[in-house]
């Protein structure tokens, strides 16, 4: 399956996606420049994470401008799998490609730290070989993901199933003291009405090798994989 | 002309920068202090023959960049330059 890795400027973890998808998912993956108005021939485009344009005015406000973004969202209109991580999540609610915004966690520090999230919906491109209720271990490093949206919009997404994780306690059990940034409804990872595009702010690239602390990362880009074949 | 833009955190959005800031301001003996609310305060030069039009342009800034209406609220004000 053929990948595209976007860069922005103030990407940081563009080339670690793409190590994670070539050396250790053996994937094609490319990378591809904010600038370009092709994406290559990718069946998946990956907005990765870091500070694109400083985190300027907001996080992804400047970023979701780019040029790239046009053939993104013409992509995603498409039925075109996109996923967003992190700095890539803030983008696609910036373009109005994924519903909701992220904003300060609510301690107001950066957090970095592992995560344990619940699979709210499985049967999605993005967790298909997943099992409802899986739980997955995963990173987080942000200071911007406290994701809010309109309580009725919440409503409608929940019915929908558009809430895809969920920050859970280790044992999958709903607590606010996992809800490290205090997200609404401790939602971590969301996807559109027609399920082709999805947001987390987890890092799933982070946790694909066991020297790294976990590989449940993996079950995300296999769902993918998966979708694709 | 001159456009000030004033973009604050929605109401009932929560705002855990303004509510930090109420806090250190309690602590410094502020009792009186509540609703305290941070945001972006923004001074733009723009090109235009009137004030309407000059409101219009700063409108269409708001609505596409300057604010996201999901979280923020907006408003400004156009002095002639």
């Amino acid at each position: 399956m053929k990948w595209g890795v976007v860069t922005f400027p103030g990407s940081l973890d563009d080339r670690d996606t793409l190590h994670a998808l070539s050396d250790v998912m053996g994937q094609e993956a490319v990378a591809l420049w904010h600038k370009d108005e092709t994406l290559a021939g990718a069946q998946c485009v990956v907005l990765p994470g870091g500070f694109s344009y400083g985190d300027y005015l907001r996080c992804g406000a400047i970023a979701r401008f780019s040029p790239i973004m046009k053939s993104i969202a013409r992509f995603a209109a498409e039925g075109g799998l996109v996923m967003g991580i992190c700095n890539g999540f803030q983008i696609l609610c910036e373009a109005h490609l994924l519903p909701g915004a992220l904003t300060r966690n609510r301690s107001l520090s950066f957090i970095c730290e592992g995560v344990t999230l619940r699979v709210e919906n499985s049967k999605t491109p993005f967790t298909r070989v997943a099992r409802a209720g899986e739980l997955l271990r995963m990173p987080i490093k942000h200071g911007e993901g406290l994701y809010v949206a309109p309580e009725n919009e919440l409503r409608d997404m929940e019915e929908r199933g558009q809430v895809i994780l969920r920050y859970v306690a280790a044992d999958g059990s709903e607590s606010e003291a996992a809800n490290l940034n205090g997200s609404t409804r401790a939602i971590a990872g969301v996807a559109n009405q027609r399920f082709n595009v999805f947001g987390l702010m987890p890092h799933p690239e982070y946790a694909v090798e066991p020297m790294l602390g976990g590989t449940d990362g993996r079950r995300i880009f296999e769902s993918i994989i998966e979708s694709a074949r | 002309m001159r456009v000030k833009v004033f973009v604050t955190p929605r109401k009932g959005i929560l705002d855990p920068q303004g509510r930090a800031v109420e806090q250190a301001l309690k602590s410094l003996g502020f009792d009186g202090v509540s609703g305290v609310h941070v945001g972006r305060y923004l001074v733009l030069e723009v090109e235009a023959a009137s004030r309407d039009e000059a409101s219009a342009i700063a409108r269409r800034m708001c609505d596409q960049l300057l604010a996201n209406p999901l979280i923020e609220d907006y408003r400004f004000e156009v002095e002639p330059g």
